[in-house]
């Protein structure tokens, strides 16, 4: 129990660490998950071939070899970035192909006659767009999203190991001090369960909100 | 993986002759913008001396490339212990979380839910830290539990997705309990999970190079040492151009697989009386989610 106490200070920043990552990294996750998403569904050949490679080729890459790229391989192009920045590009590049995914499988349960519906009325695309598509499909996108946003905050374990200040690294400070590893561990594992679950949370309640009715 | 549009979606009409023609020009310009940016990657690499030939000699040593060819072997042994065990605990957990018997039920799920909500880095660590275990059977640990974890969600849900009717005349044929799992429910759930049960182990495959961060030697950490090597001027870049390919295709193929099974599945008329699985894992229980 004291290794708690003792070291709070510590264990409070590698638990901040790891929400600012998860945070930001969900950020450009959604942001660039959007944009992809889009991409893919767009009318325009090539940008759906763009999207298409960025989803297949960044999902089938392992995360770890992506922060070894990043992190370690950027710097050689001159690109010189706090390494939490760098952890935060990686993260966040990674999770968008699985928003992507998440948003397009979103998109495509909207029926088809929703939109003819919307434009036979006389609806632009963006009126078509922005009041009846993407509001249906937003619906249907919050567990996945959740899931998804939930592995984001777990991969984010990983930034530890790149010298990046976060949860999981708090256990080689505390080894060093002589403390009780398996202490230490399940302290970390109860932060990690408080951000998961939090998460978790969070998008129960925008489930309950405004998810389908089942 | 089809770039095609779909002939009409919720977004658009099929366009018309106008359209089509004012899409070929926003796709004139989209490709200039991608070329323009590819380009730059290319300017970028030139720029900084990455194709030298001190960068790429090493590649042409037999060393170097025992080397690179023993890590990718220790990353497929890591992969096979970790997806033969994890499919065994898979199948024993979701035994549990079906049984009748309530203490061992509840046994199943406290174990299922809590490796599922745990990074699974953090497994590692504990097995390799505070166990004191080899690298090898820390990380095959680590991903056997996570995985294993998430693969008996992965049974138990097709069991529970094979049409009642069939579970209701197995057992009004006499069939007992172990009977109607092993010659009704299971072959069928089997083949109706196939897909999403090689897909989870694309995920197993791809955290075999978790195993680089507890300096286990797999294909990562050989790159690491070449790159390291003074005497070839750091070559980073191209250690990552070599590896990033092998990696990335070797778990494109384990996700076609997956694809084709599903498809070859969808066609099956022994997968009908399952319900169609979803792609992936999702739930929405507390602190789980499909690991991507």
């Amino acid at each position: 129990m004291n290794v708690l106490t003792d070291n709070f200070a510590l264990y409070g920043k590698g638990f901040l660490g790891t929400v600012e990552l998860t945070v930001y990294a969900s950020l450009l996750a959604l942001v660039l998950g959007f944009l992809m998403a889009s991409f893919r569904v767009a009318p325009v050949g090539s940008l759906r071939v763009f999207g298409t490679v960025w989803v297949t080729v960044l999902r089938n890459t392992p995360l770890t070899l992506l922060f070894f790229a990043v992190l370690l391989g950027l710097p050689r192009f001159g690109i010189v970035l706090p390494f939490q920045l760098f952890a935060v590009l990686a993260l966040g590049c990674y999770t968008s192909a699985f928003i992507c995914e998440a948003l397009r499988s979103g998109i495509n349960t909207v029926p088809t006659g929703q939109g003819e519906a919307a434009r036979s009325l006389g609806m632009t695309f963006g009126q078509t767009l922005g009041a009846v598509v993407l509001p249906q499909a937003f619906r249907s996108v919050i567990p996945p999203v959740g899931s998804t946003l939930i592995a984001l905050a777990k991969n984010s374990a990983i930034a530890g190991s790149f010298s990046v200040t976060e949860l999981l690294g708090t256990y080689k400070t505390l080894n060093e001090l002589g403390y009780s590893i398996v202490w230490s561990f399940i302290w970390i594992a109860v932060g990690y369960l408080i951000i998961t679950l939090s998460i978790s949370a969070l998008f129960n309640v925008l489930e309950k909100r405004w998810g389908v009715a089942r | 993986m089809t770039a095609h549009a779909p002939a009409a979606t919720a977004l658009y009409d099929v366009p018309g002759p106008h359209a089509r023609r004012r899409h070929l020009l926003y796709g004139l310009a989209a490709t200039a913008v991608i070329i323009g940016i590819v380009a730059w990657g290319v300017v970028l690499l030139v720029d900084t001396h990455q194709f030298t030939a001190a960068k790429w000699a090493p590649f042409e040593y037999k060393g170097v490339q025992e080397l690179l060819l023993r890590g990718l072997a220790n990353t497929l042994r890591a992969f096979g212990y970790a997806a033969v065990l994890s499919l065994a605990l898979g199948g024993l957990l979701a035994c549990g979380r079906l049984s009748e018997h309530r203490p061992l039920r509840w046994a199943a799920t406290l174990v299922v839910e809590f490796f599922r909500a745990m990074p699974v880095l953090v497994m590692i660590f504990f097995v390799f830290v505070a166990l004191k275990v080899q690298p090898l059977p820390a990380l095959v640990t680590g991903l056997t539990l996570y995985n294993g974890s998430v693969l008996a969600e992965v049974f138990r849900t097709g069991v529970n997705a094979v049409d009642r009717g069939q579970r209701e005349a197995a057992y009004s044929l006499g069939m007992y309990k172990t009977q109607v799992m092993t010659h009704v429910l299971v072959p069928q759930a089997l083949r109706a999970m196939l897909p999403t049960i090689i897909s989870q182990l694309v995920v197993a495959l791809k955290d075999t190079s978790l195993g680089f961060l507890i300096t286990y030697e797999e294909f990562l950490h050989a790159g690491k040492l070449i790159a390291s090597n003074l005497d070839y001027d750091l070559p980073f870049i191209p250690v990552v151009m070599i590896i990033s390919p092998i990696y990335i295709g070797m778990c494109m193929l384990l996700s076609w697989l997956a694809t084709w099974a599903a498809k070859r599945q969808r066609r099956s008329p022994k997968t009908e009386a399952v319900e169609v699985a979803p792609a992936e894992p999702v739930t929405m229980m507390p602190g789980t989610g499909a690991h991507p």
